[in-house]
């Protein structure tokens, strides 16, 4: 089998250790891990601001760094879902706006093989125990895109709850946004921070000391509305408890 | 508030000051969620519920592809059970059509059905400068009127307001409307609701002439049909000797038998139902009963353009059901008002810049009144992919291109001010195209990490107001793999040594 991850440019940048906590778990779980260096962007921040042309050329560039996988992992629901769910539609009008047939192959080849972690690990691995071990009390965000347009359903609580030590709390309104959005958070920043609000006023009333997702840009928002209320709760990414074992606290 | 919508702020602007009205935003907050959980339980009880959705698209697009031949169908069904259809390109030209209409019967007041497309096009001012004086029947349109206020929301326009606003709004201003509040009115839904009936009747029983929108129009047999959970439709459907309803050309269905699907899917999506409670359906004019004259005003107002974009055109299925707004978030903090149109929350974010197009600086705005969290998508009875639609109409916004306006294709140029990010969104997809140039400026950024502020100037001041900004690690993904893993895995080869606890350990 051979898995490439896709790490995505908020975590190269920002959240590297998400990425080699993903290393880390897929290693232990037996899978080969590559990392084309050639990926970078799939697009989503341009595509969702209205830059659909600017979002072409990286349409292009996902289809050749993955091309020799037979998948594609990334921790990142939205990231997965812009793949998923945009690029044969990005395909389609370049076509129709005279341009050839070329995205709507290239898009054709990546679609069916991208996936994000969890569902990777429940749906291609046929694992739910990862063997992991956190002893701490957490909260789980599920993130819009991982929910609605991926249909994560209940695949990451199936892997926290048999994460050995962990404590599960129930997040009241976790299928409400965040409020991150991308460029929302910039465009619209009263209606952001008020979402922003109220999504931690939740995570706080939990008492958990951790708050998890399938995606960092969503923690990103969450988190930097935590500390900045002077909160201790961590905003974690889930492949960062999956990857903690007894022996090695991630 | 006054009731108009004109000179409404673009939205985010509209949006920061609604956020700070803690009343308002308690009022929504308690009402969405209580609807959209009973709407929850009863969709659940179907469960051919995804089947009767996808019916419902599929029938809406199939007569929308073909929406001449059945405006056609119903016009000469209408004509032949004695009724009279009148064309309105636009809203001047349905405000002319209705206003000589109630002129020519001589009355100076009319009752009026609640009705959105009369809402869009602005009726009740038009008839005021004529001098006819429109009374609303609906309870909340009713509130909304009294209270010299606009509506912020499809089925429940004062769902800004609580209990004790409108107890204070009926002493206040019944009086001058017809009937006086009751004495000692207090703010009990029942006396509220009673109050409202004493008011309303002395309205039914005296009109000549009533105003009406419709739900559905079927192109078969030229009926006409209301929906409504009070009652008052019915009044003002079966009372008044003359009947003009004003309905969007979109709203047609081929045959009666499509009927059967859109009087599931609405009331369960709107009022969380099984079956409303009254459904009114008339055709035409029968002797003895019923108004003896009716007139159809079929109206444009943009929709054949909205009809020419092959992305947008589908929220012209909307069968205004309001799910959408009650599971928004967005609408939910900035209220009805901010989205500056009778049509608020998601479904106005995509309707009102094509209706009107997107010169203005709200309609440009309203694309963007989004987090694209898909919510709305999911409870839409129609499936109306409003986050596809969205974000095809911000690349109208930010790339201009071709629309049809008024009948004609012109090219839209970008609004203004987006230049700066449009600099920015072309460098940074020009940077992730060349991964090298990316590296250095990631490598830049994490040595001069320390020198980042925590709060920003510019655009990025609206993030550090109340959130914190993330640290710059000092080694990026794409760094570590090269230092622990070699150049060779890059091009997916595997390498040799696995993952140890120093490898990892030292990014921070
Ligand atoms: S867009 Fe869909 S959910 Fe919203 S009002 Fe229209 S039909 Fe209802």
């Amino acid at each position: 089998m051979r898995v490439a991850l896709f790490v995505t440019c908020i975590n190269d940048m920002l959240h590297p250790r998400t990425g080699q906590a993903v290393v880390a778990l897929l290693e232990r779980l037996g899978v080969e891990v590559g990392f084309p260096a050639e990926q970078s962007c799939c697009g989503q921040p341009q595509y969702n601001t209205g830059y659909r042309h600017a979002t072409e050329p990286l349409v292009r560039r996902f289809d050749r760094a993955f091309r020799d996988y037979e998948y594609v992992v990334t921790p990142s629901g939205s990231c997965a879902a812009m793949v998923r769910d945009n690029y044969s539609r990005i395909g389609a009008k370049a076509a129709a706006e005279g341009r050839g047939r070329g995205l709507i192959d290239a898009a054709a080849v990546a679609v069916p093989k991208t996936y994000e972690l969890t569902e990777f690990l429940v749906d291609v691995l046929k694992v739910e125990d990862v063997g992991a071990y956190y002893p701490h009390t957490v909260t789980y965000h599920p993130t819009c895109h991982g929910l609605r347009i991926l249909g994560l359903g209940d695949r990451p609580r199936r892997l926290l709850e048999h994460v050995k030590g962990l404590e599960l709390r129930e997040l009241p309104g976790a299928e409400e946004c965040c409020g991150f959005g991308g460029t929302f958070a910039v465009k619209n920043p009263a209606v952001s921070a008020a979402m922003g609000a109220d999504k931690v006023r939740n995570v706080i009333g939990t008492g958990a000391e951790a708050v998890c997702a399938v995606d960092n840009s969503c923690l990103l928002h969450i988190g930097g509305t935590l500390t900045r209320q002077g909160s201790a709760v961590r905003p974690v990414h889930i492949a960062e408890i999956l990857a903690s074992t007894e022996g090695s606290a991630w | 508030m006054s009731g108009t919508y004109l000179g409404m702020p673009a939205f985010p602007r509209a949006a920061e000051m609604s956020t700070r009205d803690t009343q308002l935003r308690a009022n929504l907050t308690h009402a969405t969620h209580t609807i959209r959980d009973k709407r929850a339980k009863a969709v659940a009880e179907l469960d051919d519920w995804a089947q009767l959705r996808a019916a419902g698209a599929a029938l809406k697009d199939r007569t929308l592809r073909h929406l001449d031949h059945y405006l056609e169908r119903l016009e000469a069904a209408v004509t032949a059970a004695g009724g009279q259809v009148h064309w309105a390109a636009d809203a001047d030209e349905a405000n002319r059509i209705v206003t000589r209409l109630v002129r020519e019967t001589g009355e100076t007041e009319v009752v009026k059905v609640k009705s959105m497309a009369t809402q869009e096009i602005g009726l009740n001012e038009a008839l005021a400068e004529a001098g006819i004086r429109a009374y609303e029947t609906d309870l909340a349109e009713l509130i909304v009127q009294l209270g010299h206020d606009l509506p912020s929301h499809i089925l429940v326009p004062a769902i800004h307001r609580n209990r004790s606003e409108i107890r204070d709004i009926f002493r206040r201003e019944m009086g001058s409307w017809g009937r006086p509040a009751p004495e000692g009115l207090t703010d009990s839904p029942a006396e509220l609701a009673e109050a409202a009936r004493l008011h309303l009747r002395e309205k039914f029983l005296s009109a000549k002439v009533g105003i009406s929108g419709a739900n559905f129009m079927v192109a078969e047999t030229g009926t006409l049909v209301v929906v409504e959970s009070e009652g008052n439709g019915r009044m003002c459907l079966t009372l008044p000797e003359t009947l003009i309803s004003v309905v969007g050309i979109e709203k047609v269905v081929p045959s009666w038998q499509d009927l059967e699907v859109f009087l599931q899917l609405l009331p369960r999506s709107s009022t969380a139902e099984r079956m409303n409670p009254y459904t009114s359906m008339w055709t035409g004019t029968t002797d003895g009963d019923g108004p003896r004259t009716f007139h159809l005003v079929l109206l444009d107002n943009g929709r054949t353009d909205t009809l020419a974009d092959t992305v947008g055109r589908q929220a012209l299925r909307c069968i205004r059901c309001s799910a959408c707004l009650n599971v928004c978030p967005v609408y939910e903090r900035a209220g009805g008002h901010a989205y500056g149109s009778p049509y608020p929350g998601p479904i106005g974010a995509i309707l009102t810049p094509q209706l009107r197009g997107m010169e203005g600086s709200l309609e440009a705005s309203l694309p963007y009144a989004s987090s694209l969290c898909g919510a709305c998508y999911e409870v839409c009875p129609v499936a109306i992919d409003i986050p596809e639609v969205l974000v095809h109409l911000r690349e109208r916004v930010v790339e201009g291109g071709p629309v049809t306006r008024g009948g004609a294709r012109t090219v839209l140029k970008p609004a203004k001010g987006h230049a700066a990010e449009r600099a920015a969104m072309r460098a940074a997809a020009w940077a992730f195209d060349h991964p090298d140039a990316l590296r250095s400026g990631m490598r830049l950024a994490a040595r001069t990490r320390r020198l980042h502020p925590q709060r920003l100037p510019g655009p990025g001041r609206a993030w550090s107001r109340t959130r914190d900004l993330p640290t710059v690690p000092a080694e990026s993904f794409r760094d570590w793999w090269q230092r622990t893993r070699g150049t060779a895995s890059e091009r997916g080869i595997w390498p040799e040594h696995g993952t140890s606890s120093e490898q990892r350990g030292d990014a921070e």
